[in-house]
């Protein structure tokens, strides 16, 4: 029993180390994603042109598997000389670089498109009364249409942190050595499949929770008549 | 002699598609005049008013506030504003007021009432603040300071979203049929908010379908028929001596209802 419970204690010691990575891999693909998604979701509705090109980049990258686009990154860039040769391939050469490329292209495509849906629940009246005011579309966007689209998003948007948390897995799979990479290692040294994967599991499970609880928090604040009034 | 012309519309015309809703409206108010605009649905009164702080943009002809006309081009095919810091600037020194009251869900009463003067006008926020208070304690709510939209009555948003114009110390007030959201016994704080700021001497156009109201604060009235000033004059001439057939039939038939 005694054996038991340090070998419990010295797997999840071990997992724990892996944590720092798939902290890592989330928040600087999440930061990144939710740039270039506000970018798209205003681009958007900037031109019809910018319209077409970024329906098509979410059709693409929702369309298909995070793990085939993680791999067409890491393994498939490599193959053209171009890419070789290139200033980026230090950067695209590099597995966390890649992972963490593929996971904000792929964030970034369901995070638009969560982010339009929010810009439409705007009311018209909130953006005219903006306008006669005298706001400038900076401070129209800044200061009403987004504070207004993100509270409307937050919902949608944390299931897609949730889903960006548990995507970071994959990464083990282009040889990152995050919580799942260092589990599939346990596993495979120690045969003793049910336990370290719990152990993982439960880091996964604490992760999700803390992020919920964060999420929850930030949407009370942003809620008017919420529990600050 | 004459006050100076505080805010004026020239000729303005306006379609949608093949609808002409305004077929050249000229309309003047002069420093403390109050100006009610009145005429049947469709008549063009809302755009008419929309016009001036060029929420929409007239097809043809102009408007002025304080003399200063806001300079339009045509581009692509369509009139566009020459410089949107002109109309910027112009916006911020009006106060307009919507029928929808459209007041910003997500921030308080004095959050909606200082978002501009802090924000568009850039004056010191203490300083904002102190004369939001004051604004609300104008309008009956001051005990409404910390209250969210969402939390007051049609009425109650209505008065919030005037002390909210007045914030900007504007040079004319605009209302856009201010009591037509309202509940039938929530129009009276509302007008009686209005009149008060009559009584001071602000410069206001107001577009109403409240026809003793409007024959009771304004210093001029205005008929519009069809996109067209069809009669002009004293309130005591249009509402109670009409001397176009039209105004005549309009003034009748709202005094009948009402």
């Amino acid at each position: 029993m005694m054996a038991e419970l340090s070998f419990l204690l010295d797997v999840t010691r071990q997992l724990l180390g892996g944590l720092p990575l798939t902290i890592e891999l989330v928040t600087v693909s999440v930061a990144a994603g939710a740039l270039l998604a506000v970018a798209m979701a205003l681009a958007r509705s900037a031109s019809r042109l910018a319209a077409v090109i970024v329906s098509f980049y979410v059709f693409v990258f929702r369309g298909s598997p995070l793990l085939l686009q993680m791999f067409f990154i890491y393994y498939g860039l490599g193959q053209f000389a171009v890419v070789r040769e290139s200033f980026a391939w230090p950067a695209l050469r590099d597995p966390t670089f890649c992972a963490i490329l593929s996971l904000a292209l792929n964030t970034a495509a369901y995070t638009s498109e969560i982010l339009r849906g929010g810009l439409a629940s705007v009311p018209a009246g909130a953006i005219e009364a903006g306008r006669a005011v005298g706001m400038s579309r900076g401070l129209l966007l800044r200061r009403v249409v987004l504070p207004l689209a993100i509270r409307q998003a937050l919902p949608a948007y944390s299931n897609e942190l949730i889903e960006m948390v548990k995507s970071t897995s994959l990464a083990s799979i282009v040889t990152l050595m995050e919580v799942s990479g260092i589990a599939y290692a346990l596993v495979s040294a120690t045969y003793r499949a049910i336990e370290v994967l719990s152990c993982a599991g439960a880091i996964y499970l604490v992760l999700i929770v803390l992020l919920t609880r964060g999420v929850g928090w930030v949407e009370n604040w942003l809620s008017p008549a919420g529990s600050r009034a | 002699m004459a006050k100076p012309v505080v805010i004026e519309a020239i000729g303005v015309e306006k379609h949608f598609g093949a609808n002409k809703v305004l077929r050249g409206v000229s309309l003047a108010a002069r420093e403390g005049e109050v100006v009610s605009i009145v005429g049947a649905s469709g008549s063009g009164k809302s755009t008419l008013l929309r016009c001036f702080p060029l929420l929409e943009i007239p097809d043809a002809g102009d408007v002025a506030i304080a003399g200063e006309v806001l300079a339009l081009v045509e581009r692509g095919g369509r009139r566009v504003p020459r410089d949107m810091g002109q109309v910027q600037r112009v916006r911020s020194e009006l106060g307009f007021v919507f029928q929808s009251f459209n007041l910003w869900p997500h921030r308080t009463v004095l959050g909606n009432v200082i978002e501009a003067p802090v924000h568009v006008q850039k004056r010191p926020r203490a300083e904002c603040i102190a004369e939001a208070e004051a604004l609300l304690e104008k309008v009956g709510l001051a005990d409404k300071r910390d209250a969210w939209p969402a939390q007051l009555s049609g009425g109650q948003q209505q008065r919030a979203a005037i002390a909210r114009a007045l914030a900007m110390r504007p040079k004319a007030l605009l209302f856009d049929e201010p009591t037509s959201a309202l509940d039938p016994e929530l129009v009276g704080e509302v007008l009686r908010v209005i009149r008060g700021l009559a009584e001071e001497g602000r410069t206001m156009l107001i577009v109403t379908h409240e026809m003793s109201f409007a024959a009771e604060v304004s210093s001029r009235a205005v008929f519009l028929d069809a996109g067209i000033v069809g009669e002009e004059g004293s309130p005591e001439q249009i509402f109670r001596h009409p001397q176009t057939d039209r105004c005549r039939a309009f003034v009748a038939r709202h005094l009948a209802r009402g």
